[in-house]
């Protein structure tokens, strides 16, 4: 397998403002790449832009060597995008939660998948609480465990590192390394210093 | 045709061809509007039934073409923003929302004082007046809508897509009042629809109407042209202008 | 604690159908969600039920003069009911970011919307219609219009779901939105208040009252074809405000 996200000359305006410009962007598998830049230079637009949020853009986005536009479809369906809220319904027990997330995906799923992947993010003995009663730190989890749940190759991570203890941030970072080796790509914006490997790529902007 | 849609996009081309074109349509606009209310006070012959006070059709009938053609530019404008990304267009449906509303205020107020010698009151759920009461709610809540935005790119993107779905119902509300109008209240008299109007009548009232479209036209495209310079203020080309100027 | 995980090497995969996975699934966490709070699928009843009350306490107790009006005021008093729930409808997924997820799957966002609408209906206009007789025996609206009153609230308060999700979508993006919400969406009801007020009124005659149902369906397919185009664009424009 291999997967390749390109933007060609990609420039943001908003609001009569050039976030950036002139942005050439080429990310294949086995790569974690760390968009960086300071407070308000587009890192969030950008990672809606790649994860095909927001058209509002100049310049061309390819995936696979096809413009995006033709094959969105496709793009979606391998695309993981976590944003800076969690995606979890303070209503919804954990399980409950994920077996939304599981179908989205089409997938109707079974609860011992769900439950190992609880387990993986730390959660067993939570599965039945509803998230609200949880913790911001283990309600991100609960959105994590969709990284193991519902494979998809290209992860876009935006700050996925708040509200985790310290012991979760080194096992994520493993995880986005490992996805990174096994073939995925992972695009990330994060404050967290990630650990140099040879998977490590940076973006800069502003 | 593309090369044609987005010349005609671009603000600066934009800019300079409504420059040749505005000063004609104020011409038009004074000529016509002149020459209609002229005609339509001092010489078209007195109504058989309403004498004189048939006149204010002059100004009401004119605001009410307006108001709703204003309605469906700004949903034309709409979809050619959200189509092409033409922000001209989203400019002119800006600067148009304000004016329609104006005209269909100008319609409201004109038939509530023509109501006062046809009915004796100032104001009758006539299906005209009752749909255009409507018509101004829903350019209200366009403008509203488009000011509660703080990022103007969702602004305009969300105003477009209210006037385009405004602009469907409006025959449909235009209809289902008109059909409630006549269960409530038949064999009342409106405003217009009345046996053939004799020719030395209704000229006038075509002049008028020439006459309000041109001052339309002109007024939106020195607002748009405004508005151009605005947003364009840090654009090279809108600079060097005003350091000829 | 994240535990290390062995990474099973993700495959690129080919968009699946599981479309209609997706919307029951939809469907059913949405009923779930707003049945785990009562009080804010009762609220609207309540609401219905209180501004009723108000009628004959700020006109007239007379029965004569109420069974003239009832069938606008139990209308009217609906629409308004229904509106109330509607600032809600994106709200919270909007705020926890469910709604990015939304319109990232890989299936139509027409579609997925279309399903938190059904809850709405479900959840608002229903209730509100199968009520609506009850009010109407308080208000001595006359017999024979019952079965129409609740059949033309229920056929148009649909309607008034789909249209009503286009200015929920509009307005999700800011943070006062409800009053500006009921704006914008107020005058598009106006047709479906018409026939459906005219329904029962027709009833009441003792007219015909299929053109008015007819009409009330129309309305309810074109607003079911158009409609879920209309909020998944506007959706895509608050997500992005």
């Amino acid at each position: 397998m291999s997967l390749r996200l390109q933007a060609q000359q990609l420039a943001c305006e908003r609001d009569d403002r050039w976030l950036f410009q002139g942005l050439d962007v080429d990310i294949h598998s086995g790569e974690v790449v760390r968009i960086e830049g300071p407070n308000g230079s587009g890192k969030t637009t950008l990672l809606k832009i790649l994860s095909g949020q927001l058209s509002d853009y100049h310049g061309e986005l390819y995936w696979n060597d096809q413009p995006m536009r033709e094959v969105r479809e496709h793009f979606l369906t391998n695309l993981l995008y976590l944003g800076h809220a969690p995606g979890v319904k303070t209503g919804l027990t954990a399980l409950e939660n994920l077996s939304w997330y599981q179908a989205l995906d089409g997938q109707r799923g079974s609860e011992s998948e769900r439950l190992d992947a609880l387990a993986i993010v730390g959660l067993a003995g939570f599965e039945d609480v509803p998230a609200g009663q949880l913790s911001a730190g283990q309600q991100r989890r609960i959105a994590l465990a969709r990284l193991t749940l519902t494979p998809r190759a290209l992860w876009v991570l935006d700050e996925p590192f708040t509200a985790i203890d310290r012991h979760g941030v080194a096992a994520l970072e493993a995880q986005l390394v490992a996805h990174a080796n096994s073939g995925g790509c992972v695009i990330v914006t994060t404050h967290h210093e990630l650990a140099s490997s040879p998977a490590l790529r940076r973006i800069e902007l502003g | 045709m593309w090369a044609f849609i987005h010349k005609l996009g671009s603000p600066k081309w934009f800019y300079g061809i409504s420059a040749k074109l505005e000063p004609w349509f104020w011409v038009a606009a004074a000529l016509l509007i002149v020459a209609g209310t002229v005609w339509g006070l001092a010489f078209a012959p007195a109504d058989y039934q309403q004498g004189n006070s048939f006149r204010i059709i002059y100004v009401h009938v004119p605001a009410a073409f307006l108001a709703q053609s204003i309605f469906v530019s700004m949903a034309v404008a709409g979809l050619v923003f959200m189509v092409w990304k033409i922000k001209v267009a989203d400019m002119a449906a800006a600067v148009m929302a304000p004016l329609g509303a104006a005209m269909t205020f100008v319609s409201l107020f004109s038939g509530a004082v023509w109501g006062v010698p046809t009915w004796g009151t100032w104001w009758m759920w006539d299906a005209r007046l009752t749909s255009m009461l409507i018509l101004l709610f829903l350019y209200l809540g366009v403008i509203a809508l488009r000011g509660a935005f703080t990022s103007r790119d969702s602004a305009s993107r969300a105003a477009s897509v209210l006037a385009m779905v405004g602009v469907i119902n409006i025959p449909i509300i235009k209809y289902s009042v008109d059909w409630w109008y006549t269960l409530h209240q038949p064999a009342s008299f409106t405003m217009t629809s009345r046996p053939a109007m004799p020719t030395e009548m209704w000229l006038p009232l075509l002049i008028m109407v020439l006459g309000f479209y041109s001052f339309f036209i002109a007024l939106t495209l020195m607002r748009t042209r405004n508005e151009i310079l605005r947003r364009e203020s840090n654009k090279r080309w809108v600079r060097e202008l005003v350091q000829e100027a | 604690m994240l535990q290390e995980t062995t990474e099973v090497a993700p495959r690129l995969k080919e968009p699946g159908e599981g479309l209609a996975l997706a919307l029951t699934a939809t469907l059913k966490r949405d009923l779930v969600l707003m049945l785990r709070r009562r009080g804010e699928v009762l609220n609207p009843l309540v609401f219905f039920a209180l501004v009723i009350t108000l009628f004959p306490v700020g006109i007239s107790p007379d029965p004569d003069l109420l069974a003239l009006i009832a069938p606008g005021l139990l209308w009217v008093a609906a629409l308004l009911a229904a509106l109330l729930s509607l600032d809600s409808l994106f709200r919270s997924d909007f705020d926890d970011g469910s709604l990015e997820q939304l319109l990232l799957a890989p299936q139509p966002l027409a579609a997925l919307t279309l399903a938190k609408v059904a809850v709405h209906w479900l959840l608002t206009g229903l209730p509100l219609a199968l009520m609506a007789p009850i009010l109407g025996i308080m208000l001595a609206l006359p017999a024979g219009s019952y079965l129409v009153l609740a059949v033309s609230l229920a056929l148009g308060s649909a309607t008034l779901s789909l249209i009503g999700a286009i200015g929920a979508a509009l307005t999700v993006g800011l943070a006062r939105g409800g009053v500006l919400l009921s704006l914008l969406v107020l005058p598009l009801y106006i047709p479906v208040l018409i026939f459906g007020a005219g329904a029962v009124q027709a009833a009441i005659a003792g007219d015909s009252v299929s053109a008015h149902l007819a009409i009330l369906g129309a309305l309810l397919a074109a607003a079911l074809m158009l409609a879920p185009w209309a909020i998944a664009a506007s959706l895509r424009i608050s997500i992005n405000g």
